[in-house]
């Protein structure tokens, strides 16, 4: 069978969404922010609700999330994006609110508006893009870098009696009452990226059964952060990120694993 | 059992030549061209494309959504 009998419009088995616009990502070769973008944007189309859905950009390299995401989004000062999401969910909740965020906006300068927005239990999903350091301003130390990982503002790696242990935000947020759901996942292989779709699915739905908080983190690379090529930071990540940050659910329906 | 053959299209614009689609191809079909596009990235290509089943797997971990995939049952 020839190629061009195969590459037909009837054989179209996967294409980029038409929740994502014609704009060519900002983001480095190989960021798992692409990656967590389109499946979010799959899982909003998949379930029909483009049109009724709202999501809330933050600050860092997800900046720009606004000119890739076909929905209404809006974008927050940094770290407030699910204070803003919160307002947006109470006027009209009966859309779909979703914050992305990085861990410099959601685990450094907006830790408490992402702790009261759970605490709270608002209806909105956050999605939380975890790559253990600053991307766009230049590789600087996050809260969520690793124990003796080396860094712009950590030359010489983290030093935990210096500037604490690494914060596991999904883990803080899941013992909040008013979270519902949990979960860690990854986007780096095709298995990973299935099960994070899942997660998101499920996030959503619980948006839809206005459920409260689903908090999903995303552990994803920052090759130029780190300071590797793509497939070698997926490698890094596999044994050191996910050594600390364990994939998994660690709240469903509401109750802790 | 029926016999599955697959395609895939890279746009060679967008790939960014991130080769993160190598390593989850079960076939092995994808490999990096020596030509680059207008940004300066090697691009994606097949390099033996008889092999390929259309399973999507490079699709779904492709960060631009560079990679369409085509999939067609031969008797």
């Amino acid at each position: 069978m020839e190629l061009l009998d195969i590459i037909k419009p009837e054989n179209q088995v996967f294409c980029k969404t038409e929740a994502m616009t014609d704009t060519c990502l900002s983001y480095c070769p190989g960021c798992g922010h692409g990656t967590a973008h389109n499946l979010a944007m799959e899982v909003i189309a998949e379930m029909g609700i483009i049109q009724d859905t709202i999501g809330v950009a933050p600050v860092g390299c997800s900046v720009l999330a606004y000119d890739f995401m076909n929905i209404d989004m809006t974008q927050a000062a940094h770290g407030r994006a699910p204070a803003v999401a919160t307002a947006i969910s109470r006027l009209w909740p009966e859309k779909y609110v979703f914050t992305y965020q990085g861990d410099g906006d959601l685990a450094a300068i907006g830790t408490a508006e992402t702790i009261h927005a759970c605490n709270r239990g608002e209806n909105i999903v956050i999605i939380f893009i975890n790559n253990g350091i600053y991307g766009m301003t230049g590789g600087q130390m996050a809260p969520t870098t690793l124990k003796g990982m080396k860094s712009s503002t950590s030359p010489f790696g983290r030093q935990e009696e210096l500037t604490g242990a690494p914060l596991k935000m999904t883990e803080l947020v899941a013992n909040l009452p008013g979270v519902y759901y949990a979960t860690r996942q990854a986007v780096h292989t095709h298995k990973h990226a299935r099960k994070a779709k899942k997660a998101l699915k499920k996030a959503f739905e619980n948006t839809r059964l206005h459920k409260g908080i689903s908090f999903v983190e995303i552990v994803s690379n920052c090759n130029s952060g780190w300071k590797m090529t793509p497939i070698e930071s997926n490698i890094w990540m596999e044994e050191n990120m996910f050594a600390y940050y364990p994939l998994g659910d660690i709240k469903v329906n509401g109750k802790l694993k | 059992m029926a016999k599955v053959k697959g395609a895939i299209v890279v746009d060679s614009e967008i790939c960014k030549g991130c080769e993160v689609c190598i390593p989850v191809c079960p076939e092995d079909v994808i490999r990096m061209t020596p030509q680059v596009n207008r940004k300066g990235y090697h691009y994606a290509y097949m390099e033996n494309p008889e092999a390929c089943t259309g399973c999507t797997n490079c699709g779904i971990v492709c960060p631009d959504r560079a990679i369409s995939v085509y999939r067609v049952k031969v008797s």
